[in-house]
């Protein structure tokens, strides 16, 4: 099949045959390109190196990185510590552990102290698989949304995680990314990211839908699906969840006037939240969120995705219900 | 630095009694320690706090604001005025310290268990980037009931930061009653030995002690250092000391006109 990109604000045609990266490894990379600029740039990691991919800075930065072992909480206030003393850094571990094991930490010393300290977590979400319910962060975003001074994003696949790298590498204060276990396909190209914006996929009005991280694919394959059916929503992607694009949030209430968020993450406390509590104070309207309830478990991702309702035809089954349902109201 | 030493007990008690709350017991038992930091040993300038070789000091047991901020306010880092208002609505002096607002704090703390890694991180930096600076912590001992000061002292030790030294306040006594009895913490010494760090005991009311432990700690190579100093929770007030009623109470109108007089 054809490679099929996207258009910046305009239709997106759908991702399959499109090429896969990973992010965990674009991050890697990024780290080592922006060591090589910024001697005062420190890595940390907590024994996931050969996952998270910081491997990668190790090999080409072994003095400024620093395995701090099967310890979170010491890994947190360590680089805390660092950053005290005019370093930027970079920690990382799955995003069950270091939102969880270390949350004290991260609101007591990095938060207050207001640092320079990035938490790039890899394997959120379902997405993690076999591992199962212990490795499968689905409150990690809600945990960290509520922190003062923190920022939070959630990029969709390799090129976007470059951009933002060197984005947080370069603004002050503390960010919270979440990466991806899995490959996915490659969407969006270097200069797409932009701090604080949604990205719109695709341009429509009857239904808005906003997504994050992997559900992003899965929101491009039910906008193809709705098209189909002959409904044309718009599609927003909420890389960065807080600070939350309130003016995307609006065009797509004046446009649509009804917004399902689906998210690899809980449905107390992530982005659907989020939006929630803007759009109730603002401009009242109907905000389904799809996500996870309860713990996860072991399977393939594409399984577990299934099981827990995250797949295009019911994200298009859920924007026709929402379709529906106001009419019957009207 | 034994008349600084009463000046400081006074002020501990004058600054609790005013703000009807906060830890006396266990700041009490750390004025040695911080004179003699503050007023012998490390290099720092108090008009310009955040110059890049001072030595550090971080007060993990972050409940001892009140020797905290007398000590700073004595050695010039803000206006003594400023002790009146300790823990007002307002007051850049917080119940807990604050790095953000007191000039002289090294990291905000006040989470039991956290200053030790954060130490760490600042010998690490400063090994780092070539500095001689040295990292003073002051730990408590039922704060080493945190998991964390066990992580953070294998991290110590494995990075070899002889640029290190930790002080435990080793008063016996926590919130509910006595170390011992709550969550046994003994035999200190052969804990921190067997984690690979060089360890002093000592009296750690008697300058002489701590001047000595301190000069030894500084020559030692290749691993970081603890000089656990025995003190007394409380020490100066007779019905403060070894009273673990104290840890958080502050005294009433007859309790500190008692105190002062006993410290007079």
């Amino acid at each position: 099949m054809a490679r099929k990109g996207t258009k910046r604000g305009g239709e997106i045609t759908g991702t399959e045959g499109i090429k896969l990266a990973s992010l965990r490894r674009a991050y890697g990379e990024t780290l080592v390109e922006i060591g090589d600029k910024r001697k005062d740039i420190v890595v940390l990691d907590a024994d996931l190196a050969e996952s998270t991919q910081t491997k990668i800075f190790r090999e080409k930065f072994p003095e400024r990185f620093f395995d701090m072992g099967i310890s979170e909480q010491d890994m947190i206030s360590t680089a805390c510590g660092f950053a005290l003393s005019g370093k930027t850094v970079f920690v990382s571990s799955f995003a069950i552990f270091v939102t969880g094991r270390c949350y004290n930490q991260i609101r007591n010393n990095l938060c207050y102290m207001n640092l320079n300290v990035k938490i790039v977590s890899t394997h959120g979400g379902l997405a993690v698989g076999e591992d199962g319910s212990s490795h499968q962060a689905l409150e990690d975003i809600s945990l960290m949304r509520g922190l003062p001074n923190m920022r939070v994003i959630s990029p969709s696949d390799a090129e976007l995680t470059m951009d933002v790298i060197r984005f947080i590498a370069e603004e002050k204060g503390p960010f919270y990314v979440r990466l991806l276990r899995p490959d996915t396909p490659l969407i969006h190209k270097k200069g797409d990211f932009k701090f604080g914006k949604a990205i719109l996929l695709n341009d429509g009005e009857d239904v808005s839908i906003f997504a994050h991280g992997i559900m992003v694919h899965k929101a491009i394959e039910a906008v193809n699906i709705l098209k189909e059916r002959g409904i044309n929503p718009i599609l927003f992607e909420f890389h960065t969840i807080k600070p939350l694009d309130e003016l995307a949030i609006q065009y797509a209430i004046q446009k649509t006037g009804k917004i399902i968020v689906v998210e690899d993450h809980s449905i107390y406390g992530g982005l659907g939240t989020a939006v929630s509590e803007y759009v109730s104070s603002n401009n009242p309207c109907k905000v389904l969120r799809l996500g996870v309830e309860g713990f996860g478990e072991s399977g393939k991702p594409e399984m577990l995705f299934k099981k827990f309702g995250l797949t295009p035809i019911r994200i298009a089954d859920k924007a026709e219900e929402i379709l529906d349902r106001v009419q019957e109201c009207n | 630095m034994n008349e600084i030493a009463r000046n400081i007990r006074k002020e501990i008690i004058e600054i609790t009694y005013l703000a009807g709350s906060g830890h006396p017991g266990g700041s009490l038992s750390a004025v040695e320690i911080l004179v003699y930091l503050y007023f012998y040993k490390m290099k720092y300038d108090s008009k310009n706090p955040r110059w890049e070789d001072r030595d550090r000091f971080i007060l993990s047991k972050g409940h001892a604001t009140p020797v905290m901020y007398s000590i700073l306010a004595y050695a010039g880092f803000f206006p003594r005025e400023d002790l009146k208002h300790f823990r007002k609505l307002g007051s850049h002096l917080q119940g807990h310290p604050s790095y953000l607002e007191v000039p002289g704090i090294e990291a905000s703390t006040g989470s039991l268990g956290m200053g030790l890694s954060i130490a760490n991180g600042m010998a690490l930096a400063g090994k780092l980037d070539k500095k001689d600076y040295r990292v003073y912590v002051l730990l408590g001992d039922g704060e080493i009931q945190e998991g964390q000061i066990w992580e953070a002292s294998m991290t110590s030790s494995r990075h070899k930061l002889d640029n290190l030294t930790a002080i435990l306040d080793n008063n016996n006594l926590q919130i509910d009653g006595k170390v011992s009895d709550i969550k046994n913490p003994y035999p200190l010494e052969d804990k921190w030995r067997s984690f690979g760090w060089e360890v002093f005991t000592i009296d750690g009311h008697s300058f002489d002690e701590i001047h000595r432990a301190i000069s030894d700690a500084e020559k030692v190579k290749g691993k970081p250092s603890i000089i656990i100093a025995k003190t007394i929770k409380g020490k100066g007030v007779s019905f403060m000391e070894n009273n673990y009623e104290w840890h958080g109470r502050a005294p009433k109108e007859e309790e500190r006109l008692q105190a002062l007089r006993e410290l007079s």
